[in-house]
Protein backbone atom coordinates (compact mmCIF):
# COMPACT_ATOMS: atom_id res chain seq x y z
CA UNK A 1 0.00 0.00 0.00
CA UNK A 2 1.40 3.44 -0.87
CA UNK A 3 3.48 5.34 2.25
CA UNK A 4 4.76 8.08 0.61
CA UNK A 5 4.62 10.11 -2.66
CA UNK A 6 7.96 11.60 -3.73
CA UNK A 7 7.64 13.94 -6.89
CA UNK A 8 11.00 15.32 -8.88
CA UNK A 9 11.83 15.78 -11.90
CA UNK A 10 13.97 13.58 -13.77
CA UNK A 11 16.42 15.52 -15.22
CA UNK A 12 17.45 18.95 -14.51
CA UNK A 13 20.47 21.40 -15.50
CA UNK A 14 23.47 21.65 -13.51
CA UNK A 15 22.96 24.26 -10.92
CA UNK A 16 19.41 24.72 -11.23
CA UNK A 17 17.18 24.80 -8.42
CA UNK A 18 14.54 21.65 -8.47
CA UNK A 19 11.62 21.47 -6.46
CA UNK A 20 10.83 18.51 -4.60
CA UNK A 21 7.44 17.14 -3.21
CA UNK A 22 6.78 14.75 -0.45
CA UNK A 23 3.51 13.27 0.79
CA UNK A 24 3.59 10.71 3.59
CA UNK A 25 0.43 8.73 4.32
CA UNK A 26 0.13 8.88 8.10
CA UNK A 27 -2.88 9.89 10.77
CA UNK A 28 -0.75 12.35 12.69
CA UNK A 29 -2.61 11.74 15.56
CA UNK A 30 -2.57 14.33 18.31
CA UNK A 31 -2.00 12.49 21.50
CA UNK A 32 -4.67 14.95 22.78
CA UNK A 33 -7.70 13.70 21.79
CA UNK A 34 -10.16 11.31 23.61
CA UNK A 35 -12.40 8.92 23.02
CA UNK A 36 -15.92 9.14 23.24
CA UNK A 37 -15.49 6.80 26.55
CA UNK A 38 -12.92 9.38 27.16
CA UNK A 39 -9.75 7.66 27.23
CA UNK A 40 -7.02 9.46 25.93
CA UNK A 41 -5.96 7.91 22.48
CA UNK A 42 -1.75 7.88 22.36
CA UNK A 43 0.38 10.03 20.08
CA UNK A 44 1.10 8.57 16.64
CA UNK A 45 3.24 10.66 15.13
CA UNK A 46 6.08 11.53 12.12
CA UNK A 47 8.81 13.22 13.85
CA UNK A 48 11.14 13.61 11.70
CA UNK A 49 11.85 13.81 7.74
CA UNK A 50 15.25 13.91 6.21
CA UNK A 51 16.43 14.01 2.69
CA UNK A 52 19.99 13.19 1.66
CA UNK A 53 21.47 13.53 -1.80
CA UNK A 54 24.20 11.40 -2.86
CA UNK A 55 24.61 10.84 0.81
CA UNK A 56 24.71 14.73 1.79
CA UNK A 57 21.60 16.04 3.83
CA UNK A 58 19.75 18.64 1.88
CA UNK A 59 16.88 18.22 4.07
CA UNK A 60 15.33 18.03 7.66
CA UNK A 61 11.79 18.76 9.44
CA UNK A 62 11.43 18.53 12.51
CA UNK A 63 7.63 17.17 13.08
CA UNK A 64 4.96 18.27 15.67
CA UNK A 65 1.49 17.41 16.71
CA UNK A 66 -0.25 20.15 15.83
CA UNK A 67 0.19 19.46 12.11
CA UNK A 68 -1.93 17.52 9.72
CA UNK A 69 -2.14 13.84 8.57
CA UNK A 70 -0.91 13.05 5.66
CA UNK A 71 2.05 15.85 5.86
CA UNK A 72 2.93 17.28 2.25
CA UNK A 73 6.61 18.94 2.63
CA UNK A 74 7.64 20.54 -0.01
CA UNK A 75 11.06 21.99 -0.73
CA UNK A 76 13.99 22.97 -3.06
CA UNK A 77 17.73 22.00 -3.43
CA UNK A 78 20.09 22.69 -6.26
CA UNK A 79 20.79 19.91 -8.81
CA UNK A 80 24.56 19.01 -8.27
CA UNK A 81 25.17 15.87 -10.08
CA UNK A 82 23.55 13.11 -11.41
CA UNK A 83 22.26 10.38 -8.43
CA UNK A 84 20.02 9.32 -5.87
CA UNK A 85 18.07 10.96 -3.07
CA UNK A 86 16.77 9.10 -0.15
CA UNK A 87 14.04 10.04 1.55
CA UNK A 88 13.35 8.92 5.11
CA UNK A 89 10.00 9.26 7.47
CA UNK A 90 10.45 8.18 10.79
CA UNK A 91 7.86 8.44 13.86
CA UNK A 92 6.31 7.15 16.73
CA UNK A 93 5.68 3.15 17.41
CA UNK A 94 8.69 2.42 15.05
CA UNK A 95 7.17 3.74 12.10
CA UNK A 96 9.58 4.17 9.94
CA UNK A 97 9.72 5.00 5.59
CA UNK A 98 12.29 5.31 3.34
CA UNK A 99 11.95 6.34 -0.35
CA UNK A 100 14.44 6.21 -3.48
CA UNK A 101 14.12 8.31 -6.53
CA UNK A 102 16.77 9.06 -8.95
CA UNK A 103 17.63 12.59 -10.72
CA UNK A 104 19.74 13.09 -14.23
CA UNK A 105 22.10 16.01 -13.44
CA UNK A 106 23.51 17.31 -16.91
CA UNK B 1 -17.65 27.36 14.64
CA UNK B 2 -19.50 27.29 17.56
CA UNK B 3 -22.48 25.23 18.05
CA UNK B 4 -24.58 28.40 19.10
CA UNK B 5 -23.22 30.31 16.11
CA UNK B 6 -24.16 27.71 13.70
CA UNK B 7 -27.83 27.00 14.79
CA UNK B 8 -28.09 30.56 14.96
CA UNK B 9 -26.77 31.26 10.95
CA UNK B 10 -28.65 27.74 9.92
CA UNK B 11 -31.50 29.79 11.44
CA UNK B 12 -31.00 33.13 9.61
CA UNK B 13 -30.16 30.97 6.56
CA UNK B 14 -34.03 29.22 7.00
CA UNK B 15 -35.22 32.53 7.54
CA UNK B 16 -33.92 34.22 4.46
CA UNK B 17 -34.91 31.39 2.47
CA UNK B 18 -38.57 31.99 3.53
CA UNK B 19 -38.68 35.92 3.01
CA UNK B 20 -37.12 34.98 -0.38
CA UNK B 21 -40.29 33.02 -1.47
CA UNK B 22 -39.61 29.86 -0.19
CA UNK B 23 -39.60 26.93 -3.57
CA UNK B 24 -36.50 26.42 -4.46
CA UNK B 25 -35.74 27.95 -8.23
CA UNK B 26 -33.33 25.28 -9.62
CA UNK B 27 -29.97 26.94 -10.72
CA UNK B 28 -30.06 27.15 -14.38
CA UNK B 29 -27.69 24.66 -15.97
CA UNK B 30 -25.07 27.39 -17.32
CA UNK B 31 -25.06 28.74 -13.79
CA UNK B 32 -23.63 25.88 -11.83
CA UNK B 33 -20.19 26.29 -10.19
CA UNK B 34 -18.28 23.58 -8.61
CA UNK B 35 -17.37 23.87 -4.93
CA UNK B 36 -13.76 24.23 -6.81
CA UNK B 37 -14.44 27.74 -7.89
CA UNK B 38 -15.28 28.72 -4.21
CA UNK B 39 -11.95 27.77 -2.57
CA UNK B 40 -9.08 29.40 -1.86
CA UNK B 41 -6.08 29.77 -4.82
CA UNK B 42 -3.94 27.36 -2.32
CA UNK B 43 -6.69 24.33 -1.96
CA UNK B 44 -7.12 24.71 -5.93
CA UNK B 45 -3.49 24.14 -6.01
CA UNK B 46 -3.45 21.53 -3.92
CA UNK B 47 -6.11 19.63 -6.18
CA UNK B 48 -4.63 19.99 -9.69
CA UNK B 49 -1.54 18.41 -9.02
CA UNK B 50 -0.70 15.10 -8.55
CA UNK B 51 2.01 15.47 -6.42
CA UNK B 52 -0.02 17.59 -3.60
CA UNK B 53 -3.30 15.98 -3.80
CA UNK B 54 -3.32 13.61 -1.04
CA UNK B 55 -6.50 12.03 -2.52
CA UNK B 56 -3.47 9.98 -4.63
CA UNK B 57 -2.44 8.30 -1.63
CA UNK B 58 -6.22 6.07 -1.97
CA UNK B 59 -5.64 6.25 -5.51
CA UNK B 60 -2.26 4.04 -5.53
CA UNK B 61 -3.49 1.89 -2.77
CA UNK B 62 -6.58 1.79 -5.14
CA UNK B 63 -4.45 0.75 -7.49
CA UNK B 64 -2.92 -2.10 -5.66
CA UNK B 65 -5.99 -3.67 -4.46
CA UNK B 66 -7.64 -3.37 -8.35
CA UNK B 67 -4.41 -5.70 -8.73
CA UNK B 68 -5.00 -8.30 -6.01
CA UNK B 69 -6.43 -11.44 -6.13
CA UNK B 70 -9.45 -11.54 -3.16
CA UNK B 71 -12.38 -14.05 -1.94
CA UNK B 72 -12.85 -17.75 -2.63
CA UNK B 73 -12.67 -17.05 -6.85
CA UNK B 74 -9.06 -16.22 -6.68
CA UNK B 75 -9.84 -13.26 -8.88
CA UNK B 76 -8.44 -9.66 -8.97
CA UNK B 77 -10.71 -6.68 -10.59
CA UNK B 78 -8.13 -6.89 -13.27
CA UNK B 79 -8.52 -10.41 -13.84
CA UNK B 80 -12.02 -9.58 -15.56
CA UNK B 81 -11.56 -5.83 -15.85
CA UNK B 82 -7.97 -5.29 -17.17
CA UNK B 83 -6.73 -2.52 -17.40
CA UNK B 84 -8.76 0.33 -15.27
CA UNK B 85 -7.23 3.21 -17.11
CA UNK B 86 -9.39 2.03 -20.33
CA UNK B 87 -11.77 -0.10 -18.94
CA UNK B 88 -13.06 2.48 -15.96
CA UNK B 89 -12.45 5.56 -18.17
CA UNK B 90 -16.33 7.18 -17.75
CA UNK B 91 -17.77 4.79 -15.38
CA UNK B 92 -18.23 7.09 -12.29
CA UNK B 93 -19.49 9.67 -14.37
CA UNK B 94 -22.48 7.43 -14.89
CA UNK B 95 -23.41 6.22 -11.13
CA UNK B 96 -25.59 5.47 -9.24
CA UNK B 97 -26.96 3.26 -12.42
CA UNK B 98 -29.42 1.01 -12.37
CA UNK B 99 -28.79 -2.34 -11.82
CA UNK B 100 -31.72 -4.99 -12.63
CA UNK B 101 -30.63 -7.36 -9.71
CA UNK B 102 -31.57 -4.98 -7.37
CA UNK B 103 -34.16 -3.48 -9.39
CA UNK B 104 -32.71 0.13 -8.31
CA UNK B 105 -30.16 2.22 -8.77
CA UNK B 106 -26.80 1.31 -6.95
CA UNK B 107 -23.94 3.31 -6.01
CA UNK B 108 -20.15 2.89 -7.53
CA UNK B 109 -19.38 1.90 -3.21
CA UNK B 110 -22.45 -0.52 -3.70
CA UNK B 111 -21.16 -2.08 -7.58
CA UNK B 112 -17.81 -2.61 -6.17
CA UNK B 113 -19.28 -4.26 -3.35
CA UNK B 114 -22.11 -6.67 -5.91
CA UNK B 115 -18.67 -7.56 -8.00
CA UNK B 116 -16.89 -8.41 -4.58
CA UNK B 117 -19.52 -10.66 -3.29
CA UNK B 118 -20.94 -11.77 -6.72
CA UNK B 119 -17.59 -12.39 -8.78
CA UNK B 120 -15.02 -13.01 -6.41
CA UNK B 121 -16.99 -14.24 -3.97
CA UNK B 122 -15.50 -12.00 -0.87
CA UNK B 123 -16.60 -10.56 2.02
CA UNK B 124 -17.82 -6.70 0.97
CA UNK B 125 -15.53 -3.87 1.98
CA UNK B 126 -17.20 -1.88 5.02
CA UNK B 127 -18.27 1.53 4.10
CA UNK B 128 -15.90 4.20 4.40
CA UNK B 129 -13.48 1.48 5.24
CA UNK B 130 -9.50 2.33 3.63
CA UNK B 131 -10.18 -0.19 0.92
CA UNK B 132 -13.32 0.62 -0.80
CA UNK B 133 -13.11 4.30 -0.70
CA UNK B 134 -9.26 3.46 -2.35
CA UNK B 135 -10.77 1.41 -4.63
CA UNK B 136 -13.79 3.75 -5.45
CA UNK B 137 -11.45 6.20 -5.50
CA UNK B 138 -9.08 4.41 -8.29
CA UNK B 139 -11.96 3.80 -10.40
CA UNK B 140 -13.31 7.33 -10.30
CA UNK B 141 -9.97 8.99 -10.80
CA UNK B 142 -10.27 7.25 -14.82
CA UNK B 143 -13.39 9.19 -15.39
CA UNK B 144 -11.10 12.35 -13.91
CA UNK B 145 -12.29 15.07 -16.73
CA UNK B 146 -15.28 13.83 -18.19
CA UNK B 147 -18.84 15.22 -18.15
CA UNK B 148 -21.28 13.30 -15.49
CA UNK B 149 -23.62 11.60 -17.56
CA UNK B 150 -26.43 9.99 -15.69
CA UNK B 151 -28.94 8.13 -17.35
CA UNK B 152 -32.52 8.48 -16.51
CA UNK B 153 -35.04 6.02 -18.06
CA UNK B 154 -38.62 5.22 -17.18
CA UNK B 155 -37.17 2.54 -14.20
CA UNK B 156 -34.44 4.95 -13.08
CA UNK B 157 -37.09 8.01 -13.12
CA UNK B 158 -39.04 7.03 -10.08
CA UNK B 159 -35.92 6.79 -7.80
CA UNK B 160 -34.36 9.93 -9.34
CA UNK B 161 -38.04 11.55 -8.44
CA UNK B 162 -37.57 10.69 -4.93
CA UNK B 163 -34.12 11.95 -4.59
CA UNK B 164 -35.25 15.35 -6.24
CA UNK B 165 -38.27 15.05 -3.14
CA UNK B 166 -35.64 14.78 -0.75
CA UNK B 167 -33.58 17.66 -2.12
CA UNK B 168 -36.67 19.82 -1.22
CA UNK B 169 -38.27 17.93 1.76
CA UNK B 170 -37.98 20.22 5.20
CA UNK B 171 -36.60 17.83 7.57
CA UNK B 172 -35.32 17.80 10.97
CA UNK B 173 -34.99 19.72 14.29
CA UNK B 174 -34.20 22.64 12.09
CA UNK B 175 -36.72 22.36 9.51
CA UNK B 176 -34.57 22.52 6.62
CA UNK B 177 -34.52 21.56 2.90
CA UNK B 178 -30.99 20.81 1.16
CA UNK B 179 -32.94 23.15 -1.40
CA UNK B 180 -32.75 25.90 0.80
CA UNK B 181 -29.27 26.44 1.10
CA UNK B 182 -27.25 25.02 -1.95
CA UNK B 183 -30.28 26.30 -4.30
CA UNK B 184 -31.45 29.53 -2.88
CA UNK B 185 -28.44 30.76 -0.83
CA UNK B 186 -25.20 29.36 -2.19
CA UNK B 187 -22.38 31.94 -2.31
CA UNK B 188 -23.39 33.14 1.00
CA UNK B 189 -22.06 32.25 4.15
CA UNK B 190 -22.76 29.79 6.97
CA UNK B 191 -20.85 31.28 10.09
CA UNK B 192 -17.56 31.01 7.65
CA UNK B 193 -17.73 28.98 5.47
CA UNK B 194 -19.25 29.51 1.86
CA UNK B 195 -22.28 27.38 0.82
CA UNK B 196 -21.62 25.37 -2.11
CA UNK B 197 -24.09 24.55 -4.83
CA UNK B 198 -23.97 20.97 -3.69
CA UNK B 199 -22.28 19.52 -6.84
CA UNK B 200 -20.96 16.18 -6.35
CA UNK B 201 -18.28 16.26 -8.78
CA UNK B 202 -14.91 15.24 -6.70
CA UNK B 203 -15.94 12.03 -4.89
CA UNK B 204 -14.65 10.67 -2.97
CA UNK B 205 -12.81 13.52 -2.37
CA UNK B 206 -10.04 14.62 0.38
CA UNK B 207 -11.89 17.00 2.93
CA UNK B 208 -9.34 18.95 4.85
CA UNK B 209 -11.51 18.85 7.72
CA UNK B 210 -12.21 15.38 7.77
CA UNK B 211 -8.00 14.83 7.62
CA UNK B 212 -8.87 12.01 4.74
CA UNK B 213 -11.12 10.57 2.22
CA UNK B 214 -14.32 10.35 2.35
CA UNK B 215 -17.61 9.19 0.05
CA UNK B 216 -20.35 11.35 -0.73
CA UNK B 217 -23.00 9.45 1.16
CA UNK B 218 -20.75 10.58 4.69
CA UNK B 219 -20.79 14.22 3.03
CA UNK B 220 -24.67 13.81 3.52
CA UNK B 221 -24.93 12.18 6.34
CA UNK B 222 -22.85 15.20 7.59
CA UNK B 223 -25.20 18.01 6.16
CA UNK B 224 -28.42 15.85 7.83
CA UNK B 225 -26.76 16.41 11.60
CA UNK B 226 -26.00 19.31 10.89
CA UNK B 227 -29.79 19.95 10.43
CA UNK B 228 -30.26 17.10 13.39
CA UNK B 229 -32.48 15.01 10.90
CA UNK B 230 -32.75 11.27 11.64
CA UNK B 231 -29.28 10.35 9.58
CA UNK B 232 -29.79 6.93 7.53
CA UNK B 233 -27.13 4.55 7.60
CA UNK B 234 -24.61 4.21 4.67
CA UNK B 235 -26.11 2.71 1.43
CA UNK B 236 -29.44 3.67 2.47
CA UNK B 237 -31.85 3.74 -0.17
CA UNK B 238 -32.59 7.33 1.08
CA UNK B 239 -28.91 8.02 0.29
CA UNK B 240 -28.72 6.59 -3.01
CA UNK B 241 -31.80 7.93 -4.47
CA UNK B 242 -30.38 11.74 -3.14
CA UNK B 243 -27.39 10.76 -4.73
CA UNK B 244 -28.75 10.04 -7.87
CA UNK B 245 -30.71 13.01 -7.82
CA UNK B 246 -27.46 15.40 -6.99
CA UNK B 247 -25.43 13.41 -9.85
CA UNK B 248 -28.43 14.31 -12.54
CA UNK B 249 -28.54 17.98 -11.39
CA UNK B 250 -24.60 18.35 -12.10
CA UNK B 251 -24.92 16.73 -15.53
CA UNK B 252 -22.08 17.61 -17.75
CA UNK B 253 -20.14 19.04 -15.29
CA UNK B 254 -16.64 17.08 -15.15
CA UNK B 255 -15.40 14.60 -12.58
CA UNK B 256 -12.75 15.78 -10.83
CA UNK B 257 -12.04 12.97 -8.12
CA UNK B 258 -9.88 12.80 -6.09
CA UNK B 259 -10.99 16.48 -5.38
CA UNK B 260 -9.79 18.55 -1.97
CA UNK B 261 -12.45 20.50 -0.55
CA UNK B 262 -11.98 22.61 2.85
Amino acid sequence: MARAVVTLPAQAKRGEIIEIKTLAAHPMETGFRRTQLGELIPRDIIRRFTCTYNGTEVCRVDLHPAMSANPLIAFTTVATESGTLSFQWVGDNGYTVTEIASIRVE
Amino acid sequence: MSLRTGVRSLAWAAASALLANAWAAEIPLGERRSGYDLMSRETRAMQDEDATNPGMLWVLDGETLWNRKSGAAGRACADCHGDARASMKGVAARYPAFDSSRARPVSLEQRINLCRTGRQKAAPLAYESKELLALTAYVARQSRGLPISILIDARSKPFLEAGREAFHRRQGQLNLACAQCHDDNWGKRLAGSVIPQAHPTGYPLYRLEWQGLGSLERRLRNCLTGIRAQVPDFGAAELVDLELFLMWRARGMKIETPAVRP
